[in-house]
């Protein structure tokens, strides 16, 4: 359920452009054809009755509450699964349909127990509402019926109930985790008076195929299905419309509010990323913003052997402030920098950099997607010129093949995962490439054609395996190519693909992969129709992402498949704002617009506006701080809300990197990993907490709006800016809007860009300038933004992580649905009860010649260190393949992954390292000193009492 | 790998003069001096000068052409 506020039409909208006109009670109306009568009524404000149908579910017609009649036409047909016809003239109330609906509400009340006044759905229940709609007043078979309150209840789900009960099995709840979520995971079960909603056979919600999703919930009338929330608070009041601050898809939700507490979040269905659907972290992850581990007031130390000390914000912004300043005049003015989160909003990044390089006066500014997309950016902008993905989500609506490759959506992007999922239930192909099982390549109604089950790290190879194939069997849109491609580049290209040391069957000895099948699934993706790839962190986090990245880009021009709806090149984001962090200038070597630090034109703008000199050198990435903080060239750093020392490779390296810093200041929600090396600890605020943008990964701009105050005093912005003032160098801004507005004058992408704008088109998509007003839902539709496409060429160099006697596994590393990146969030939230702690996937060939159990504690260790965790013996990996994720600091999976790197932007080889495993009993002395460490490091001063 | 920043930043010199291998040699060449001169720092660009200097022990032929022609590095 929602809140009334939001109008139900019932069915969901005909894209039929032709128009049908019909009357309804008197009045004409133009709908679509193929529109229901019921969403025909809605649309001149007439709502039929109903219990079955809304609008995010296709019609089902079970309920007959929503009959009416039709002039010339027997009966009273359902309005909700008749379409309209021309001419047509509706009565949507007559006495007959009048004591139809009634009927039908009597039945439906004879066997319901009604203790509305205790109901947690009270004022928020469509039975309640529909038996004041028709006119209940008594019901003649009495109220003695079986009313099965001894059915009990089902609370086994952390974040809602299910109330046997109260189900009226309207069905809505099972179409919408088939047709929304698509996990199947929901049957009715029973017959008659006792059928009921069940959760796989005889299951509870937690051990059910469910994941949470909440589709279910909020697709229930009554209060059978119902947000514990509703329980513990009551109804909510006012609603504000925001976006999720957890993964790239960029899911916009109403915040359902009472006063200043939050209710529940219901995915708004005016959201164009979501179309009114979520996943359970969106959805239910909120915990964490009231978690009794936020820091709320500012810390500082001189040193990280000591215990924290509560300050003033004044007085640890002095103290930030004065040490960068001591820092730059010891060292000289590069010796210090700072890393801009990409889960803050645009406006916050965008202030950072700033900060860095007009406070600091250096470019040493870099962003978490070092360590994620940078590739992407990389790659992109060499072949098409731009940094981003081409299309939007609805795309995937038009599209017939599907080619996917590192990615796992239906955990990484959930709601995109359940989007494509019923594209490939509507009959596209699928083609996945993976070294692993995802749950994409096998679910319910889907079924990969061919997943190609790659050896880690030979994503080149088999790209360009594929273009050999379209190359020599002649499948060229040779039409495209001449048109929007470089020709020549285009001609040396084929010429070095279609060399047989590039075939399937050449490769066949890197990839382990049959040379057959690649040359199936390349014959597949160039034929079948409109091509659409989506990659992940799977193809850029290795030594040769780049590459891969300009391998898939030349795919999809070699194919024309680019360009238009359906087709496309997405990289899935991880983060919410990734995408953003890197539009608004986080990278070293270019200012917001990805234009490079060397350009006088550019910096001659930003210092027109700024007020200041700009450093024209490139400054350090990420893994070169830490390689200059060992070395003793770098010595200071801000880091906002991200955790480097859980998420960056090579843990050991990277805390002697942080150890060796003079002064580090954190700011974050808690005490995270990073902070245990730092000296000044400056509290976060949550996306609740503040106004601001996020762009997605399909380039979507979309508001954050405050809902309640800054618990810890400031917004993460305003922050910022009494750095910058104790830095010598004012901002000046009373409300992120002006900051936007700053962004949209310098910014060739974004200067149509401004509140106001979002206020009236909900959202929009860069670039958004006087050549698209509203924004560019698919990219390069009429040329490549660098003019012609290039061509790369993509030669496979095995990387050197090699296995051997002593590590003579691959470790590939990844996420799963419940827990979000370092995990800061998620672990403190109920979503723990999906996975309390980090496994180790690894084959039962690989375990049995290991000795190694389901559940036995093993060490997995590479050249670079060693961690323990459980084993979960699986095989959704090969033999010589482990899978493992990153969300628990206790298990601290990159203590073992090495600071091998991609060779154009230093993006690391997260998704290979050579690691041995074996039986262990305990933790790793690492694992122990570390855990001393953290204990340590977060002891926080208590003021003697007076 | 070693942490030694030199050796480091040798291994990714050549990590990227063989990205560009499969280019003409003067191409090769360029555009590894074009990728070090606009994503390096001043000091990882000191520091390998100085290892070219010092004879360049461990770069590739093309990663050390393209490294001799590199730009000297302005003081901050
Ligand atoms: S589910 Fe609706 S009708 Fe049933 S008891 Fe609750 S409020 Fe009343
Ligand atoms: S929460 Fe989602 S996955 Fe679970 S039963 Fe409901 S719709 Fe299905
Ligand atoms: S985490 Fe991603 S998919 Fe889930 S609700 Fe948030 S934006 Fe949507
Ligand atoms: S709403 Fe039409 S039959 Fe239930």
């Amino acid at each position: 359920m929602s809140l009334t506020t939001d109008i139900d039409y019932g069915t969901p909208a005909s894209t039929s452009e032709k128009l049908v006109t019909l009357t309804i009670d008197g009045m004409r109306v133009s709908v679509p054809e193929g529109t229901s009568i019921m969403r025909a009524a809605m649309e001149v404000g007439n709502k039929i009755p109903k219990l079955c149908a809304t609008d995010m579910l296709d019609a089902f017609g079970s309920c007959r509450l929503c009959l009416v009649e039709i002039e010339g036409r027997n009966g009273t047909p359902a309005s909700c699964t008749t379409p309209v016809a021309e001419g047509i003239v509706v009565k949507t109330q007559t006495e007959r349909l009048k004591q139809i609906r009634k009927g039908v509400m009597e039945l439906y009340i004879s066997d319901h127990p009604l203790d509305c006044l205790t109901c947690s759905a009270n004022g928020d229940c469509e039975l309640q509402e529909m038996a004041g709609v028709v006119g209940l007043r008594e019901v003649r078979y009495g109220y003695d019926g079986e009313n099965h309150t001894k059915m009990g209840k089902d609370e086994s789900n952390p974040y809602f109930t299910y109330e046997k009960s109260k189900c009226i099995v309207c069905n809505r709840c099972v179409r919408a985790c088939e047709e929304v979520q698509g996990t199947f995971a929901l049957t009715i079960s029973g017959r008659g008076f006792d059928s009921r909603v069940s959760p796989g056979m005889d299951e509870n919600f937690l051990t059910s195929e469910c994941v949470s999703c909440g589709a279910c919930v909020q697709s229930c009338p009554t209060a059978t299905l119902n947000e514990k929330a509703m329980f513990d608070i009551g109804t909510p009041e006012h609603a504000v419309v925001t976006t999720c601050a957890y993964c790239g898809v960029g899911c916009a939700f109403k915040a359902e509010m009472r006063g200043d507490e939050l209710v529940r979040m219901v995915p708004y269905k005016d959201g164009k990323a979501n179309r009114g659907h979520s996943c359970v972290k969106g959805r239910f992850a909120y915990g964490y913003a009231s978690h009794k581990d936020r820091i709320l007031k500012p810390m500082i130390r001189s040193s990280i052997h000591e215990p924290w000390k509560e300050v003033s914000y004044e007085e640890a912004i002095q103290y930030a402030a004065s040490e960068f300043k001591r820092i730059q005049e010891k060292y000289g003015k590069r010796a210090v920098g700072g890393i801009t989160s990409s889960r803050c909003t645009n406006e916050e990044t965008y202030l950072v950099q700033k900060l860095i390089r007009g406070g600091f006066g250096n470019n040493n500014v870099d962003t978490c997607a070092r360590v994620c997309h940078s590739p992407t950016g990389y790659g992109l902008s060499q072949t098409y010129g731009t940094s981003a993905g081409t299309q939007d989500f609805d795309s995937v609506e038009k599209a017939d093949v599907v080619l996917i490759i590192g990615a796992n959506p239906t955990d990484g992007h959930p709601v995109f995962g359940s989007r494509l999922k019923k594209r490939l239930r509507g009959g596209a192909k699928l083609i996945v490439i993976d070294p692993r099982r995802t749950d994409i390549v096998r679910s319910p109604h889907v079924e990969a054609a061919y997943h190609l089950a790659l050896k880690p790290g030979t994503n080149v190879a088999m790209v360009t395996a594929l273009a050999h194939v379209i190359v020599t069997e002649g499948l060229v849109n040779e039409a495209f190519v001449r048109e929007r491609c470089d020709w020549d580049d285009f001609q040396e290209w084929a010429a070095f693909v279609a060399d047989a040391r590039h075939s399937p069957e050449s490769v066949e000895k890197y990839t382990q992969v049959p040379a057959e099948q690649v040359r199936k699934a390349a014959r597949l993706y160039a034929t079948g129709g409109n091509g659409a790839i989506y990659y992940g962190l799977g193809v850029t986090e290795h030594s040769q992402g780049s590459t891969t990245v300009m391998a898939i880009a030349n795919l999809a021009m070699a194919t024309g498949n680019i360009g238009r709806e359906g087709v496309g090149v997405n990289p899935l984001r991880g983060q919410n704002n990734v995408q953003g962090s890197c539009d608004m200038g986080s990278f070293p070597h270019e200012l917001p617009g990805y234009r490079h630090i060397s350009d006088d034109a550019t910096r001659a703008a930003f210092e027109a506006m700024w007020g200041v000199h700009l450093d024209d050198e490139p400054g350090l990435r990420i893994p070169n701080m830490f390689d200059a903080a060992v070395e003793g060239t770098y010595k200071g750093m801000y880091v906002q809300g991200e955790d480097i020392l859980q998420s960056d490779p090579d843990t050991k390296h990277v805390s002697a990197g942080l150890a060796a810093l003079e002064c580090l200041v954190v700011q974050d929600l808690f005490l995270n990993e990073t902070a245990n090396y730092a000296h000044v600890f400056l509290p976060g605020c949550t996306f609740l907490e503040k106004d601001g943008t996020f762009t997605n990964a399909e380039r979507r701009i979309q508001r954050v709006r405050k809902v309640m105050a800054p618990k810890n005093g400031y917004a993460d912005w305003e922050v910022t800016l009494m750095l910058a003032d104790a830095m010598g160098f004012k901002m000046d801004y009373a409300h992120p809007s002006e900051i936007m507005d700053e962004i949209a004058a310098l910014t060739p992408a974004f200067t149509g860009v401004s509140y106001q704008k979002l206020e009236e088109l909900g959202s929009v998509q860069w670039p958004c300038n006087e050549k698209a007003p509203t924004g560019t839902p698919v990219m390069h539709i009429d040329g490549f933004v660098r003019g012609k496409g290039k061509f790369m060429l993509t030669e496979y160099v095995p990387t050197d992580e090699r296995t051997g006697p002593r590590f003579p596994l691959l470790l590939t590393t990844g996420r799963i649905l419940s827990q979000y990146n370092v995990g800061a969030q998620t672990r403190r939230t109920a979503n723990v009860a999906w996975h309390p702690e980090d496994v180790l996937e690894i084959h039962p060939h690989d375990a049995e010649n290991r000795g190694i159990r389901d559940g036995d504690v093993v060490k997995l260790e590479s050249r670079s260190g060693a961690t323990s965790l459980k084993a979960v013996i699986s095989e959704r990996v090969a033999p010589g393949v482990v899978y493992t994720t990153f969300h628990h600091p206790v298990t601290q999976a990159n203590v073992v992954t090495t600071d091998f790197s991609d060779w154009a932007t230093n993006c690391p080889e997260y998704k290979v390292t050579a690691v041995q495993v074996s039986p262990s009993n305990g933790p790793t002395p690492w694992q122990e000193e570390y855990e001393d460490l953290s204990k340590k490091s977060r002891r926080i001063a208590v003021e003697a009492a007076e | 790998m070693s942490h030694s920043t030199a050796e480091k930043l040798v291994y990714m010199a050549n990590q990227i003069a063989t990205a560009f291998a499969q280019q003409q040699h003067t191409a090769a060449v360029d555009a590894t001096r074009t990728h070090i001169r606009k994503f390096w720092d001043p000091r990882m660009r000191a520091k390998i000068a100085e290892h070219v200097a010092a004879g360049g022990e461990g770069l590739s032929p093309v990663a050390k052409e393209a490294l001799e022609g590199l730009p000297p590095v302005k003081a901050a």
